[in-house]
């Protein structure tokens, strides 16, 4: 039997403490795990650095743990849309990194691959690279990056079976895949949890040696930032 | 009279060529979408990881899990590909992405670009914006050639944070078509109810006008 499966949100969470960093996947409100939030505002765990892309909005996502005050630092590429962030960002509670996206998901791969650091010409020549090494490959400045790895990722996912294969859907797959790989412990959450054999190996995305504990989300309400439709 | 945003958009959708694959940023660059000729085959790039985005969707398909980097809900055209934002960003930032158009607040004749912070302003983040001007093949810059004072955007050196060094070629702004060379700002085409000389005149950098420059065509 499995020991990664756990019933529910709290207990695959059990473990988290105080001032540890988290490796959080989705992308705006799109394919964030919701369960693994909600729980972590229950175990009023506070002092967080939360590694993910966006910070969520004033009811919903990160904004959820803005309002207990429970994270200390957001590395994130943009923050947009959340009035609290805001304030806290502001009166200097709240401690940003700003990272360029396409570096911040190299930073969760990397992290993850047990790669220490890598060179990308990303933010040469801009704040970002205020203070970094820079070195020139083949005539190009390049600034050296670091790989982040979290004492927890959370991630959210369509299917996984119980080894922790995991499949995502469309493009809730986002930061998911490299955050799963990023942390010490990873817990994600799935809309749907079958049997080990029943994924066929072709279409797994995330291998399940990445993941370490697994639960069926109970409620996966999924709310959409910006509802843009066309007429029929 | 300067162009309109849709001018703006319907004048970039001329640069984009048959099998490129592009991607758009929020804003008049999101517009340019809706001028490429039918004739053209392109795919839409939208960094959150997605390649051949579709137009947005009817109300009975909105699907949460399908959304643009803007946060919309969309649909995937023929041919599209769901992949993870490291895939994504390995297609902008190894130079696979032919074409991205984004928006400035501020660019210099030395191809330098600001858009994304004002000190002493909030500061929402970068977004994918410093990988894609680093990483696309081209970059086309849409925006207002002037501020709401009346001053210009086009710089001798930009005063903002920037985006990315040395790395705009082409914008394409409500009063022309121009290059960025390293002479500086290049007027190639200009918006129709204008003259060079007041393009010029408009603009803060160093700016030449092309032997063979035009006014705007759509």
């Amino acid at each position: 039997m499995s020991k990664k499966v756990f019933a529910d949100a709290m207990s695959a969470l059990e473990g988290v403490k105080d001032d540890m960093t988290l490796v959080i996947g989705g992308f705006g409100l799109c394919g964030i795990p919701e369960n693994c939030i909600t729980a972590l505002r229950e175990r009023k765990v506070k002092g967080l650095t939360c590694v993910s892309n966006n910070a969520g909005v004033d009811d919903f996502g990160l904004g959820l743990l803005l309002q207990d005050r429970q994270i200390k630092k957001m590395i994130s590429s943009y923050v947009g849309e959340n009035a609290l962030f805001e304030k806290q960002y502001l009166s200097g509670e709240l401690e940003v990194e700003f990272v360029p996206q396409g570096t911040l998901a190299e930073r969760m791969r990397a992290g993850g691959a047990g790669i220490p650091g890598f060179y990308t010409a990303t933010g040469v020549g801009t704040k970002v690279a205020e203070g970094k090494e820079i070195k020139n490959f083949d005539g190009r400045d390049y600034v050296l990056e670091r790989g982040i790895v979290g004492d927890f990722a959370l991630v959210k996912a369509w299917k996984g079976d119980k080894f922790g294969n995991l499949m995502f859907r469309k493009t809730a797959r986002n930061f998911n895949p490299m955050a799963a790989t990023a942390g010490k412990i990873t817990v994600a959450e799935v809309e749907e949890l079958v049997e080990i054999g029943e994924l066929d190996p072709d279409q797994i995305h995330t291998p399940g040696v990445f993941v370490q504990r697994i639960f069926k989300a109970k409620n996966s309400e999924k709310r959409i930032e910006q509802r843009t439709v066309r007429k029929g | 009279m300067p162009l309109s945003r849709e001018q703006i958009a319907q004048r970039i959708a001329q640069e984009v060529q048959d099998g490129f694959v592009v991607n758009l940023g929020i804003g008049i660059p999101t517009l340019v979408a809706n001028y490429v000729s039918d004739d053209k085959f392109v795919m839409f790039q939208s960094e959150n990881g997605l390649l051949g985005m579709g137009p947005f969707p009817l109300d009975q398909d909105v699907d949460p899990d399908l959304i643009n980097a803007g946060k919309q809900t969309v649909t995937a055209a023929k041919g599209a590909s769901f992949f993870s934002s490291a895939d994504s960003f390995a297609m902008i930032r190894g130079g696979h992405v032919d074409l991205t158009v984004l928006g400035a607040m501020e660019v210099d004749e030395e191809g330098n670009i600001a858009n994304w912070m004002v000190p002493g302003k909030m500061i929402k983040g970068m977004g994918g914006a410093m990988d894609l001007v680093a990483g696309a093949k081209r970059v086309i810059v849409a925006m207002q050639h002037a501020d709401k004072t009346g001053a210009s955007k086009l710089r001798k050196l930009c005063t903002l944070p920037l985006t990315g060094k040395k790395c705009i070629t082409k914008i394409v702004s409500d009063f022309g078509v121009i290059d960025v060379t390293p002479q500086g700002f290049v007027l190639r085409e200009y918006a129709p109810d204008m003259s060079p000389e007041q393009v010029v005149k408009a603009t803060e950098g160093k700016m030449t006008v092309a032997p063979d420059v035009k006014p705007m065509t759509f």
